[in-house]
């Protein structure tokens, strides 16, 4: 009796794992609206103008093709991914982590860019980007991507730092006064890539290829630093807000952030400026994908095609701090977006940024044997508790 | 004066007819009214709470990170790593300190209100009491959050009083102390306390008021001193809502998972862990297995409460 509860128990928790794969082949041609498509997406990413008039990017789009949009929200990439693979949704906007993990796991379908007719505006540099593209399918359409840049006050720092090692460091900054308890680091696990990234540079014979690949050396080099970093940080910033918060009343003076947080401070006079220090960046890339078993297909298309023609990536852009997967969003005038505006978001730095991607033992640069990401967890809370 | 049957004839309509059945059979209307309460309880409650426990006997794959659906022990043993342990230790004390805290701070409080406060006064209390209640637990701990930062309000009284080095003096003390208020364990502290305390006030104002008057006098015509009338007569009959009080207290603090990380020093508390480990990671065995850490916790302390006599009075 006993055997037999555990054999169902496990079986009826082993079945809500199991995904059904069913797999379609790409539209071909494109019909008439469905009436509605339902859409997973980050806070604020979609916006109908009920948070402030000014940001409206889905009226214009229901108006002109009939089809209503729904959306819902998701804090996190397992959050898109449970809702993926529960179904009943046609898109999401899927974060580099995310977006490998819902085509391995076949919960989307290959988009026909054919049917968007503005695929040719994407930027270039993202139209292959590895996080949709797997062997020359594409699984999505490029949306909105950002850096983590490093945010600095411009009292203390007269010229922007030119290495992240003010924040791993133990050194005096311009002021004359110490970092210890003046500088912040991002309070997830994914900040040991911000470390080994930091270490590429610095340490070049650990053979660090990409931060998200780390093997066991590179990972215990990775967390010897940022126990080091412990020393230095009083508290780590796991909320937009709070660190804005930190930055106006608790003299942190210098850490990793997101343009979000700078352009608030700006706007609010607060002496604060960011910028990528030489050993680059990490960041991150979304990207808008449709569900396997969509079943809105046409209104999906219709979105898709709206996300990189209309106004929606320009003013999301001044909106969220990130930059349009559309460089053209950046300058044309569709929306509120400048190309000051998109310099300011880190738009001219593609290239020194390490898109984020979740590490998994299984990786190419170092034969298979990296550490996975729920180490990284488990061991980066040890560090930020002093282990 | 006329006769009236002793049987008396059912009564019309559906209503009647149900009423009659219900009084007849006080099984049956026990069991309607029990049975949504228990199967509330029974379903919903106790039955997530078993998911919940059957998944702490899973484990993660260290190679894949891809969960294990055979039964094992290894998620807890798991738990006693180092850093994991640091967590549930650095909880339980931080729980343990609020509890005992809150109950020096309510004590006065809570007495002043049984013994002295009548009418409005009394009335003020409850208000006084209540009214941190009332508004929302986010404001209330960004609001300190504010009053606590380095450059908040209590560090200008302080600067303003001219005892900064005071301050200082006591945030250089290790573990307590940090680089400010807002970012160390005695900020924590602080705010724990502050949202906590009306848990404490309530149940010992309760308790207090249920202790006679003439006791304490006659304590005092025996010739005991005031102190000894305290820890004689007074604090034994209010450990009833002493215990009650902390078991809110104590299990809030245990489970509370926002507070530490809007102040604090970002070194993970139980609730937070529990968070973070179910979240990206998809580390939910482990999850699981800290989230049994505050049920046994309580349990050993409710167990403790008994065999002290705290429920004898109940």
């Amino acid at each position: 009796m006993k055997a037999l509860w555990r054999t169902g128990l496990t079986a009826l928790l082993a079945s809500t794992v199991f995904v059904h794969g069913s797999m379609a082949e790409k539209l071909m041609t494109l019909g008439s609206g469905e009436g509605q498509v339902n859409i997973v997406a980050w806070p604020g990413y979609i916006e109908r103008g009920e948070t402030d008039p000014a940001f409206d990017w889905v009226s214009k789009f229901e108006e002109k093709t009939g089809c209503k949009v729904q959306v819902k929200t998701a804090n996190t990439s397992d959050e898109m991914v449970a809702l993926m693979n529960e179904g009943g949704f046609d898109l999401v906007t899927a974060s580099g982590d995310a977006s490998l993990r819902l085509i391995a796991g076949k919960r989307v379908q290959e988009v026909n860019t054919d049917l968007v007719p503005s695929w040719n505006t994407v930027d270039d540099r993202l139209k292959d980007a590895p996080w949709h593209t797997v062997d020359g399918k594409h699984y999505g359409v490029p949306y909105m991507w950002g850096p983590n840049v490093l945010m600095y006050n411009t009292e203390v720092f007269k010229e922007a730092p030119t290495s992240w090692n003010v924040v791993f460091e133990e050194m005096e900054l311009p002021d004359g006064k110490s970092n210890v308890g003046r500088v912040q680091a991002y309070d997830g696990p994914i900040h040991v890539a911000d470390a080994a990234n930091y270490l590429m540079k610095h340490q070049p014979d650990l053979g660090i290829t990409s931060p998200y690949e780390l093997n066991a050396d590179q990972y215990k080099a990775a967390l010897d630093l940022l126990r080091e970093q412990r020393k230095l940080v009083s508290r780590y910033w796991h909320d937009a807000f709070i660190q804005m918060d930190d930055f106006t009343n608790e003299g942190v003076v210098a850490s990793g952030s997101w343009p979000f947080q700078v352009n608030i401070l700006q706007s609010k006079g607060a002496p604060v400026a960011s910028t990528i220090p030489e050993e680059g960046a990490t960041g991150w890339a979304d990207t808008t994908m449709m569900h396997v078993d969509a079943e809105n297909p046409n209104c999906a298309y219709m979105w898709m095609e709206h996300t990189l023609s209309s106004n929606l990536m320009s003013d999301l852009s001044v909106w969220f701090g990130a930059n349009p997967g559309v460089p053209a969003a950046c300058t044309d005038g569709r929306g509120m977006q400048t190309a000051a505006g998109c310099t300011k978001n880190g738009m001219d730095d593609f290239e020194k940024i390490k898109f984020w991607t979740t590490p998994v033992s299984k990786c190419a640069s170092q034969d298979n044997a990296c550490v996975p990401y729920y180490r990284w967890v488990s061991d980066y809370i040890g560090v930020i508790g002093g282990r | 004066m006329a006769e009236s049957p002793a049987i008396t004839a059912p009564r019309d309509g559906v209503l009647g007819t149900v009423s009659d059945v219900l009084y007849r059979r006080p099984t049956l209307l026990l069991l309607l009214l029990l049975t949504p309460p228990l199967l509330w309880l029974g379903i919903i409650y106790l039955g997530s709470l078993f998911a919940l426990l059957a998944q702490s006997f899973f484990s993660i794959d260290e190679f894949s990170g891809v969960i294990q659906y055979r039964l094992t022990l290894k998620t807890y043993g798991e738990l006693l790593a180092p850093a994991n342990l640091d967590i549930i230790v650095r909880t339980t004390l931080m729980a343990g300190s609020v509890t005992v805290a809150a109950a020096i701070v309510a004590f006065p409080i809570a007495y002043y209100a049984a013994r002295y406060a009548r009418g409005k006064w009394k009335a003020l209390f409850y208000l006084g009491v209540m009214l941190p209640l009332w508004s929302s637990y986010l404001v209330k701990v960004y609001a300190w959050k504010l009053i606590l930062a380095k450059e908040g309000i209590l560090n200008w009284v302080f600067e303003n009083l001219h005892l900064t080095w005071l301050l200082d003096a006591y945030l250089s003390i290790p573990v307590i102390g940090g680089n400010s208020l807002s970012v160390s364990y005695s900020g924590t502290f602080l705010v724990f306390l502050y949202v906590w305390l009306p848990f404490m006030v309530l149940p010992m104002q309760a308790a207090l008021e249920r202790v006679p008057v003439s006791y304490l006098e006659a304590s005092a015509d025996l010739g005991a001193s005031p102190l000894q009338t305290f820890s004689k007569v007074l604090f034994p009959l209010a450990m009833p809502g002493v215990i009650a009080g902390s078991i809110f207290t104590f299990s809030l603090t245990l489970g509370d998972y926002i507070i530490p990380q809007i102040v604090g020093s970002s070194r993970l508390f139980i609730g937070q862990a529990v968070y973070s480990h179910q979240g990206t990671a998809g580390n939910i065995p482990l999850a699981a297995a800290f989230a049994v850490v505050p049920v046994i916790i309580m349990g050993f302390y409710l167990w403790m409460a008994k065999r002290q006599g705290a429920f004898d009075a109940l």
